[in-house]
């Protein structure tokens, strides 16, 4: 016994040990977690970032990329992953900040940060300019098939809503993003922590939800470039690489408003190896690193510098660079109180689970359940008579 | 007895990694979310997910069924082979369960969709595209798929051991055909239909990834609700008093299906 | 009867093997879509091994695979043994212990594992535990039932009395075990190593809730990859290991026929003589 117990010990020391001892190699790692298509990858003879990083600083990129700022926040707090570099957007940068869940950057380290626009320092979201770089910033609009959509419903937000393109609509599958737009049709603020408008847009999104194909992220791009859905709200950014692929795409800027975002790279508390992150951070600072990466990804970049690295058709480009004016009617996700983002995760759950059980199902389940209980009694019942006939047949 | 003592480590290790977290997943249950005091909100709030958990017994239920009979006559024929062909198709439904199920689904995807291959097929003929994906019929297909052979092999290994001469016997006292299935090979094949329907239907009732895929915004199943409370909404703890009723349930399931089977008790059938 | 019963075995086999007839023909598709042929290719097979994302996530796999079905097989035998001397109660309470995570739902049991070691992160201070070592716990534990309960059988199918023979005869319980019990055990003990070995390499629901960024397996990227738009040479990876287990299983079926064959002819033999 007690050598079966020291066994046991010794097996979970080493499986303790595991991690760091036996499978870690020396190298220097920085374990960066993006979201997902958000980097240039190298393919389409592009550049191949993070092996020009690696490169360039002999650091191995250990890659990773999230869906939504919410499941990156998860997993952040789930806490047991360590992450070097995140690359959230604006408001969840702020709740993280918020939270204490961020470590103040070294700018010594990341001198490329001159190169950083004005217009995208001392942010509503980092004020300072204490805990994040900005990587991109971009808008969000609707994509719409101009193949089988007509022309005249395109515009606003309506046409998420259009009962014509019913199951050939796409939505958002983050609570932020999808509130956003119900928010705009209905003519509130964004940033609205009023219990009364945010369950009125909730109620929106329940009504949309009957006509909508599926609550996806990225695969917005395969479905919308395959035809199998017709409309779809998305990043500007990924337009552009949607429309390589299938030209009968269009984007537009609904007139309601839309919203205006920063992605920025900042470090979380859990991170192991600062410099590694701070010399990413900085790698992807530099203009030329920025200007081929952006001009793949479709996505604008704060660093004016960069564009000079970039092709003009992307430069000149009215959805990824729009006009001052059409700006305007953008909306920044602000900060909001723990207290509303629970709010709004418990009513997004409640869009999400939606929809009830046919009363034929119901009737079909009940049906089973009893017939099952049924059989059960007849079978101990028929048990029991046999066993008492046996009993009297030997007492016989 | 000294070798009851071999067991010890494991049972150290049983305790460590599936009694404690099963504690750890009841703690969670019975905890609030932010400021972590004792509550039953999160139990109490099972109320609003109640469609949820009917439509995914539902769904799985029907999987089951439709699975058990499409795999009762295949595992027959199977143990009625010669050995060497009963190796080999043994073989080929062993097969697919190596295989990702993940990238199997997908394929389910890519030829069900509104612009997928049957569709497409269909559309030479000059049929508009059938709405196939994304209905209750794709996610029972996904189901039925997936777990398919969970209940061929269960079944084929009882019906294997079954002695011919039972059968024999019933047919030269009388029997027709019907009459033996239903008297002599079926109340024999119990205990392997009990872990036929246990292996189809727990699997079945908790998946995300099937609903995810082949499902409709309004086919989301309880599997789908855990999911996202651990990787998209942090909230674990609704989570856990989720994982706990869905755990309750299928034990309850499990129990009374295990009562139809005469041995019960500890003679599990696996692959 | 037995016709029809052919008939529609054979459907459902193609019902089984169409899908993965579907991913292999996308193997060797010029395009990305995989419901649009145009024009076969083999450069998905060269993008496979040259950009090399992929393959190491494979090995992972294996890696992870193998060093789990060790140690639920020599930790599942031990247990097994034990289980088998046991008489009463504590027999009752372990067999209940061990039927737990088989009949728990996967994500059950995923999500309670990653609660444990969450829980475990915060206590030991460490920000990394999600990892290689956790990987191999969750897998241990949903391979150990597989195991006990594919040896458990045979252990009491063996004639009691070997052993203690064995005993008798100046073995020591170790010399006893190896020269005697394993030798009766061996077929549960190997298709229980087997079993895990399958299982824990298929593996999703579980590894997704407890997998960490230092240490990611195929499954799980897979599942990644599903979010995004799908890489086509995902599908020549599975073509491959498709190709790869068929060959293993058809080799092995075709040795354990031709050892079959062989102990029968030996039996006739020894009954002609």
């Amino acid at each position: 016994m007690k050598r079966a117990s020291a066994f046991v010990l010794a097996l979970l020391l080493t499986l303790c040990l595991l991690p760091t001892g036996a499978l870690a190699t020396k190298e220097q790692v920085v374990n960066v977690y993006n979201w997902g298509q958000y980097i240039s990858d190298g393919s389409d003879g592009y550049l191949d970032v993070n092996a020009a990083f690696t490169e360039a600083t002999g650091i191995k990129v250990n890659y990773m990329t999230f869906d939504s700022n919410e499941s990156m926040y998860t997993k952040l707090k789930t806490g047991g992953s360590a992450y070097d570099v995140i690359i959230p957007s604006d408001y969840m940068i702020a709740r993280l900040i918020d939270e204490d869940m961020l470590l103040p950057l070294n700018f010594d380290n990341i001198p490329n940060y001159q190169y950083i626009d004005e217009a995208y320092r001392n942010t509503a979201y980092d004020p300072d300019n204490r805990y994040s770089v900005p990587y991109t910033w971009g808008t969000t609009g609707v994509i719409y098939n101009s193949a089988v959509v007509d022309e005249a419903d395109a515009g606003s937000w309506d046409l998420l809503w259009n009962e014509k393109y019913a199951g050939k609509i796409l939505m958002f599958d983050n609570p932020r993003d999808a509130f956003a737009i119900a928010e705009l049709r209905l003519g509130q603020s964004v940033n609205t922590d009023d219990p009364d408008e945010l369950r009125a847009a909730a109620d929106l999104l329940i009504d949309q939800k009957l006509l909508v194909q599926s609550y996806v992220m990225d695969q917005i791009f395969d479905r919308m470039e395959r035809g199998e859905a017709w409309v779809a709200p998305y990043y500007a950014g990924d337009y552009l690489l949607m429309v390589q692929e299938n030209p009968d795409l269009r984007f537009y800027f609904p007139e309601e408003g839309f919203n205006l975002f920063i992605d920025a790279m900042c470090i979380p508390t859990c991170c192991q190896n600062k410099e590694a992150a701070e010399a990413y951070i900085n790698f992807l600072c530099s203009p030329e690193v920025s200007g081929q990466n952006l001009e793949y990804l479709g996505y604008s970049t704060p660093i004016s510098a960069a564009r000079a690295y970039m092709d003009e058709s992307v430069t000149g480009s009215e959805i990824a660079y729009p006009s001052a004016e059409t700006l305007a009617a953008g909306q920044s996700f602000n900060f909001l109180e723990t207290s509303v983002n629970q709010l709004m995760d418990s009513l997004w759950l409640e869009v999400k689970t939606y929809g009830g059980v046919s009363t034929v199902q119901g009737a079909c389940m009940i049906a089973v359940v009893v017939a099952a209980l049924l059989a059960l009694a007849v079978r101990r019942i028929r048990t029991r008579r046999r066993l008492r006939r046996r009993c009297a047949k030997w007492k016989a | 007895m000294k070798r009851t003592a071999l067991a010890a480590p494991y049972l150290v290790w049983m305790g460590l990694f599936t009694i404690i977290p099963l504690c750890i997943v009841f703690y969670f249950a019975f905890t609030d979310s932010v400021t972590g005091s004792f509550t039953l909100i999160n139990l109490l709030s099972i109320g609003n997910y109640i469609p949820i958990f009917l439509r995914s017994i539902w769904l799985a239920l029907v999987s089951t069924v439709i699975c058990f009979v499409l795999a009762y006559p295949v595992a027959w024929f199977i143990a009625g082979c010669s050995p060497l062909k009963r190796r080999f198709l043994y073989m080929l439904v062993m097969l697919p369960m190596c295989m990702s199920f993940l990238l199997r689904t997908l394929a389910w995807v890519a030829l069900l969709e509104d612009t997928g291959i049957l569709n497409q097929i269909i559309g030479l003929l000059g049929i508009s595209p059938l709405p196939m994906i994304r209905t209750d019929g794709a996610v029972i297909l996904g189901m039925v798929y997936n777990y398919l052979p969970y209940m061929i092999l269960p079944l084929y290994s009882v019906l294997l051991k079954i002695d011919h001469r039972l059968i024999e016997a019933a047919q030269d006292l009388g029997c027709s055909h019907a009459q033996v299935l239903r008297r002599v090979i079926f109340p024999l094949s119990v205990p392997g239909i009990v872990s036929g329907f246990t292996m189809v239907f727990v699997p079945a009732v908790s998946t995300f990834y099937i609903s995810q895929k082949m499902g409709s915004s309004g086919t989301t199943l309880i599997g789908d609700v855990i999911e996202s409370q651990f990787k998209a909404a942090y909230n674990p703890n609704l989570g856990a008093a989720l994982s706990l009723i869905l755990m309750v349930m299928v034990f309850i399931c499990v129990a009374i299906m295990n009562r139809f089977s005469h041995d019960g008790g500890e003679e599990v059938i696996t692959l | 009867m037995k016709r029809f019963n052919k008939v529609f075995t054979i459907l459902v086999l193609i019902f089984l093997y169409v899908p993965m007839l579907v991913l292999a023909v996308a193997s060797f598709n010029r395009g990305s879509d995989i419901a649009t042929w145009s024009g076969f290719t083999f450069s998905q097979y060269g993008e496979l091994f040259r950009d090399g994302t992929l393959l190491p996530l494979l090995a992972n796999s294996l890696l992870l695979a193998v060093i789990s079905a060790v140690v639920a097989t020599v930790l599942g035998t031990m247990a097994a043994i034990g289980i088998h001397n046991m008489r009463g109660r504590l027999r009752t309470a372990t067999i209940f212990v061990t039927n737990i995570p088989m009949t728990n739902p996967e994500i059950v049991t995923g999500v309670s594992l990653a609660l444990l070691f969450a829980f475990a992160g915060t206590m030991l201070k460490r920000n990394d535990v999600f990892s290689f070592g956790t990987l191999l716990v969750a897998h241990v534990t949903f391979n150990l039932p597989y195991v006990i309960l594919s040896v458990l059988p045979k252990l009491s199918q063996m004639e009691p009395d070997l052993q203690d023979a064995a005993l008798d005869l100046g073995c020591t319980p170790l010399q006893a075990f190896f020269k005697v019990m394993i030798h009766e055990i061996l077929p549960g003990v190997i298709s229980g190593a087997l079993m895990s070995f399958t299982m824990s390499l298929d593996d999703f629901v579980i590894s997704y809730f407890v997998f960490g960024p230092s240490f990611v397996t195929l499954p799980v990227e897979i599942y990644n990859y599903t979010k995004k738009p799908l890489h086509p040479k995902i599908y020549a990876l599975f073509t491959l290991l498709f190709a790869v287990i068929l060959l293993v299983m058809v080799v092995m079926n075709l040795l354990q026929a031709r050892d079959e064959s062989r102990v029968g002819t030996l039996r006739r033999r020894k009954r002609a003589s």
